[in-house]
């Protein structure tokens, strides 16, 4: 079931346990947790609400604190790097509001520059030309001199996909990138991210709740189930009938032909 | 891009050119009328020595600078925590700071008289006042951070500085009750709020302490961008958040709690200025907004001292008045004009 981490490997855990520390006991959200992310791989995080998605993320981008075992980023432990190091190695999009939409677009992706940069900031030519890339990459040159309460939702989460592009790092994490999105937005944000799976040979993390289409653009899938998480490529997923106990099988139910989840009848 | 740059140089030569004018405004007016030919002699120091040259250059020239001083770091200082607590009220004195340094220096006005008798007050020292002012803005401040790390609601934190603002109210009043009619006296013009209180060796302490600030504000412009993005991404630009919020504390608590120990707690000022700035700048930037606040704080601060000592009569009326009753209308104004506060 695990693979061991070779030589593609760029993040992978060990017997990892997450969750939150209380005073006496701790609250386990999930635990024995052995994934191995691979270069240049998309892959989904499913689950049922408050099934763990965001709390294993927060622990993958080391905003919060594992319980036991270890994450390591290309063979270093995740606890050994400082934030810098971690910034050039690893970006991230989360699902919370912009405090400030007064940056203009440029100015925002630029922030993604901030690692490389010198103590006040100053953009040379090496990060110019990231900041030009990363909105080529994600299409929005047209927009870099809007100001984000200028944009859709759809269009800053673009933005905010860039503004990861311009870090520069082998990793991008995003958490549900695609709430708040109408349909087409989500399938193209999804797409997106396959699209630059292949460019760029970037490793992309997602937590969503668009299993279907997960299923259909993903190189492989973390589901968590029972505090447990699987890891598979979607058909072997599929055939493992792992998406069927998903959720409660009183509304819906999931149909492995069409990999899709129906009303049931 | 480039288009965009030459825009803000404009604003900027424009903001410089409106500070040079008030500042010699501010200089030729007052209770004794002297033309602005002789200022211009005096001040390139080519006149004998008279009255005007008493006049100009130990007292209206100490003031404007002190009111440049003044406008500037009380202006950066609500820029530094409106970005650290991510708040549009946030200022020096919502959060409770200017409260901090009320208190610091009460304990040495008020206090002396508790412990010492009238005897004490003669050791009411410039500094003394500076030392518990700047204390007492960085103890609340800190406290208030502290707090803030357990609740994320940033508008519980801002109750929490009016909580605190309240709690050193009450500690002023039961201290002011015990004290001489003398101490209070001097306590309550503090309250005041005073830009004439300043000799050239004040000016001297209180350039130094807000030099110290800003540069603390200029190495923290990078910190302070990130962090417009919130804690969870600045981190992830590789920011040490501890380490940066220290120093923002820091340095807000230099620049206000300096400005308070020597002027006294000047309202308004710190919470408006950096949104005025950034309705003219239409920028989030730090990199341009801190010069920017930096300069336009100071005309304003110019403009209310200049109306503050009434001009052509004996009068000086307190500035503090004059900040909120000039300045509060003029947010206002703003912010229904434009109906949108930005930040």
């Amino acid at each position: 079931m695990t693979p061991s981490p070779n030589e593609h490997t760029v993040l992978h855990t060990k017997n990892l346990s997450i969750g939150y520390t209380h005073k006496n006991s701790d609250l386990v959200v999930a635990s024995q947790i052995n994934i191995g992310l691979k270069k240049g791989e998309l892959i989904g995080l499913v689950g049922a609400n408050g099934s763990g998605k965001s709390t294993l993320i927060r622990t993958l981008i080391k905003i919060q604190p594992a319980l036991k075992g270890d994450i390591f980023l290309n063979k270093t432990r995740l606890s050994h790097l400082s934030n810098l190091e971690l910034a050039k190695n690893l970006s991230i999009v989360l699902t919370a509001p912009l405090i400030s939409k007064n940056l203009s677009v440029t100015e925002l992706i630029a922030l993604g520059r901030q690692p490389y940069t010198n103590w006040i900031g100053r953009l040379n030519e090496n990060d110019k030309k990231a900041i030009l890339d990363a909105l080529d990459l994600v299409k929005i040159t047209h927009l870099r001199h809007k100001k984000c309460y200028e944009l859709s939702d759809g269009q800053l989460q673009k933005v905010m996909i860039a503004r990861a592009l311009a870090q520069d790092t082998e990793i991008i994490v995003l958490d549900e990138p695609t709430t708040h999105l109408d349909m087409y937005h989500k399938a193209y944000i999804l797409k997106l991210l396959q699209q630059l799976t292949k460019e760029t040979q970037k490793t992309i993390l997602f937590s969503s709740h668009e299993i279907d289409l997960a299923i259909q653009l993903c190189n492989s899938m973390l589901v968590i189930k029972d505090q447990n998480v699987i890891h598979g490529d979607p058909c072997e997923l599929i055939q493992k009938n792992i998406f069927q106990s998903l959720f409660p099988d009183d509304l819906i139910t999931f149909d492995n032909a069409s990999g899709k989840f129906m009303i049931s009848k | 891009m480039a288009r965009i740059k030459t825009s803000f140089a404009f604003t900027f030569a424009m903001l410089s050119f409106v500070l040079l004018i008030c500042f010699f405004i501010n200089i030729s007016l007052g209770s004794v009328q002297i033309p602005l030919d002789a200022i211009l002699e005096i001040l390139s120091g080519s006149s004998a020595p008279s009255t005007w040259k008493i006049i100009v250059l130990d007292f209206r020239l100490p003031k404007a600078i002190t009111a440049i001083l003044v406008g500037s770091s009380l202006g950066v200082s609500g820029l530094l925590m409106q970005t650290l607590f991510r708040n549009p009220l946030a200022g020096p004195f919502v959060l409770g700071i200017s409260s901090g340094a009320s208190l610091g220096v009460a304990l040495v006005i008020l206090g002396s008289g508790l412990f010492g008798g009238t005897l004490a007050l003669a050791f009411v020292s410039k500094w003394s006042i500076v030392i518990a002012s700047s204390l007492g803005s960085f103890l609340v401040l800190l406290a208030v951070l502290v707090v803030s790390q357990r609740v994320r609601d940033t508008m519980a934190i801002l109750i929490i500085g009016l909580m605190f603002g309240s709690v050193t109210a009450a500690i002023v009043s039961v201290m002011s009750y015990f004290s001489s009619a003398e101490q209070l006296q001097q306590y309550v013009f503090w309250g005041f709020g005073s830009l004439s209180n300043l000799a050239w060796d004040g000016v001297g302490i209180l350039s130094v302490i807000i030099i110290i600030g800003l540069i603390l504000a200029i190495a923290s412009i990078k910190s302070l961008n990130s962090l417009l993005l919130g804690d969870a991404y600045a981190k992830s630009l590789g920011l040490n958040l501890k380490q940066s919020r220290l120093i923002i504390i820091i340095a807000t608590s230099l620049l206000a709690g300096g400005v308070t120990a020597f002027a006294g707690p000047i309202a308004f000022i710190g919470l408006a200025i950096p949104h005025l700035t950034r309705q003219i700048f239409k920028t989030t930037n730090h990199k341009l907004l801190l010069p920017a606040v930096c300069i336009f704080g100071a005309v304003v601060m110019l403009i209310c001292d200049s109306i503050a000592q009434v001009p052509t009569t004996d009068y000086t009326l307190p500035i503090n008045a004059i900040t909120a009753l000039i300045g509060a209308p003029v947010v206002i104004w703003l912010l229904t004009r434009q109906r949108k506060m930005i930040f």
